[in-house]
C-alpha cells in the first residue's frame, strides 16, 4: 500500500511537517545539549557537503548547539577543488576557436593569470567565446543548433554530475562538434585520503553528502565506520536534517557504537541508483587526480574510456594535467578550510581582499565555498564568534 | 542563476524522449525545465524527484521514512542505545 496514502496527505506535505514545520527541533536542540554535557569532551563533527555548511551557517546551528561541538565543513565544494590548470587551458582554448560552455559557478574560479587573465568570465570580457550554460543537456542543444562551431564543456562537480555527460555519450546524443573536459571527482577517496594523510585533522563524525549518496548509496561511507570507526550519518538539507545528523552521531559517540545510519531516506538508498553507477562505470575509467590546493588523490578522477575518446578534450588536444600544487594564491589559506583544518575568519584575506563580489580564493567563488557561505551569512556568523 | 552542486526538489510534469535518452520535464520553484532522467525506476507525471545540475537523479519517497522516525524518536527519547 502507498505508505502516502496511508497518512492521509501526499508525500510533499508530509515531508514539509516533518522537516520544515517540524515541531520536534526544540527537542532534538535540548537532546543534543544533554548528550555533548554527557561526553564533555571536545567533539569534531565533519560536514562533508557545502549544501550542508549553507544550512548549518544560514540557519546558525552553531549557535544552538553546544560549544564543545564544533561543526566543521570538508572538501565538499567541488568548484574549489577544480584544478586552476584546467582554467588556464580554457581561458586560452576561448582565443584559439573553441566555445567554452560552463556552469556559472567555474565561470568566475579564478587560476594563475594567463597574459593577465585569471578566469572564464576575464576572458569572456577580453573577446574570449565563454557561455554558461545550466546542464550539459543545455550543451547538447546549443551545439547542435550551430554545427560549424567547436564546443568544449567544462565538465566539474562530484557524482552527482557524471550522469549528465554520461548518460548522453552511452546513448550516442553527444554531437560531434561537442568535447567534455572531465574535471570530475569522486568524494570517499578524499575523505580516505584526509584521514590517512592529514593525521592532525581529528575528526569524530562525519556527516556525509546527501545528493552524492543518492548516486553511489550510504553504504559507500562504511569505510568510516569500519576501519575508522567514525559515526556517520547521510543527511538531508533542511535544518532539523542536520540536528538529526549531529544528536545520531553524539548519541553513537556516547553509546561508543559507531555505525552508519543514512537519515536522509526518503532520497537515498542504501545501495544508490543504480543505473547511474552503472552508467558511470561504463563511461569513466576511475584515475588518480589532482585536487586543488591539496595535491594527488589517488582513485578520485574520472577519466574518459578510450572508446569515447573522440570526445575528449583532454585526449585530442593534448591539455596539461596538474600535478604539482601551485594553484593556491599566496596567502589563501583555502586549502586549510577545505581541509577542517581552519575556518574562513582565520584567513587574512577573508572579507579584506577577499569577498564575494571580487574573490581572491576559489572557496569564495561558489556558492557551495565555505568561504563564500561564511560571506553571505555574516550576521550568524560573527554571532557565534562572539558567543 | 543556478549552482552546480545543489539539488532542488521538483515535480515531474510530463516525460519525453530524445533518442534512447529519457527527458523529464519539471516544475521547481514555478519554473518549468527540461531535465534529463536518469532513474532505473520507473518514474510518473506527478512523482517528485530531486534534480542536481540538470538531471533527476533520485525519486523522493515516503516508503523509508517509519525506520528513521522510529530511531529519531528513540533517540531523542533517550531509550535507545541503538
Amino acid at each position: 500500500m502507498n505508505s502516502a496514502k496511508q497518512h492521509g496527505f501526499d508525500i510533499r506535505e508530509r515531508i514539509r511537517r516533518l522537516y520544515i514545520v517540524n515541531p520536534e527541533s526544540k527537542r532534538i536542540i535540548e537532546r543534543i545539549a544533554k548528550l555533548a554535557q554527557q561526553l564533555g569532551s571536545d567533539v569534531k563533527i565533519m560536514n562533508f557537503c557545502g549544501t550542508h555548511e549553507w544550512t548549518i551557517s544560514h540557519y546558525g546551528i552553531r549557535t544552538v548547539i553546544p560549544r564543545n561541538v564544533d561543526l566543521v565543513a570538508g572538501p565538499g565544494c567541488p568548484v574549489c577543488i577544480t584544478p586552476g590548470l584546467y582554467v588556464e587551458e580554457l581561458i586560452r582554448l576561448s582565443f584559439e576557436g573553441f566555445t567554452i560552455l560552463t556552469y556559472g559557478d567555474a565561470f568566475r574560479l579564478p587560476a594563475r593569470p594567463t597574459a593577465s587573465i585569471k578566469s572564464l568570465a576575464e576572458a569572456k570580457a577580453r573577446g574570449g567565446d565563454v557561455v554558461v550554460v545550466y546542464s550539459f543537456f543545455d550543451a547538447i542543444k546549443l551545439a547542435r543548433s550551430n554545427p560549424g562551431r567547436k564546443y568544449i564543456f567544462f565538465a566539474i562537480g562530484f557524482e552527482t554530475t557524471m550522469p549528465c555527460t554520461a548518460e548522453p555519450l552511452v546513448k550516442d546524443r553527444v554531437p560531434k562538434n561537442l568535447m567534455i573536459l572531465s574535471a570530475y571527482r569522486f568524494t570517499p577517496p578524499i575523505m580516505r585520503w584526509l584521514l590517512e594523510s592529514e593525521r592532525d585533522v581529528e575528526i569524530h563524525g562525519v556527516i556525509a553528502p546527501g545528493h552524492v549518496s543518492s548516486i553511489i548509496g550510504a553504504s559507500a561511507w562504511s569505510f568510516l565506520v569500519e576501519r575508522y570507526s567514525i559515526p556517520t550519518v547521510v543527511a538531508g538539507f533542511e535544518p532539523v536534517d542536520i540536528l538529526l545528523a549531529i544528536v545520531f552521531i553524539l548519541h553513537q559517540l556516547v553509546h561508543r557504537k559507531p555505525r552508519l545510519i543514512n537519515e536522509y531516506v526518503r532520497v537515498v538508498r542504501d545501495e544508490g541508483n543504480t543505473y547511474v553507477r552503472k552508467l558511470i562505470s561504463e563511461v569513466y575509467d576511475v584515475v588518480d587526480a589532482y585536487w586543488r590546493g591539496v595535491g594527488i588523490v589517488p582513485e578520485s578522477g574520472a577519466a574518459l574510456k578510450h572508446r569515447y575518446s573522440e570526445f575528449d578534450a583532454q585526449y585530442q588536444l593534448g591539455l596539461r594535467e596538474p600535478s604539482v600544487v601551485d594553484d593556491i594564491m599566496p596567502g589563501c589559506r583555502c586549502r586549510d578550510v577545505i581541509l577542517g583544518k581552519v575556518k574562513p575568519v582565520e584567513c587574512p584575506h577573508f572579507m579584506k581582499t577577499c569577498r564575494p563580489n571580487a574573490p581572491y580564493g576559489p572557496c569564495m567563488v561558489g556558492s557551495e565555498g565555505t568561504c563564500r557561505i561564511w560571506a553571505e551569512n555574516l550576521p550568524q556568523i560573527l554571532n557565534e564568534v562572539a558567543i | 542563476m543556478m549552482p552546480v552542486c545543489l539539488g532542488v526538489p521538483a515535480k515531474v510534469i510530463e516525460i519525453r524522449r530524445d533518442g534512447e535518452m529519457r527527458i523529464a520535464v519539471v516544475e521547481m520553484g514555478g519554473i518549468t525545465l527540461e531535465v534529463l532522467l536518469t532513474l532505473g525506476e520507473e518514474v510518473k507525471p506527478g512523482d517528485y524527484v530531486i534534480v542536481h545540475a540538470g538531471i533527476a537523479i533520485s525519486k523522493i519517497d515516503d516508503a523509508e521514512l517509519e525506520s528513521i522516525l522510529k530511531l529519531w524518536k528513540e533517540v531523542i527519547e533517550g531509550n535507545s542505545t541503538v
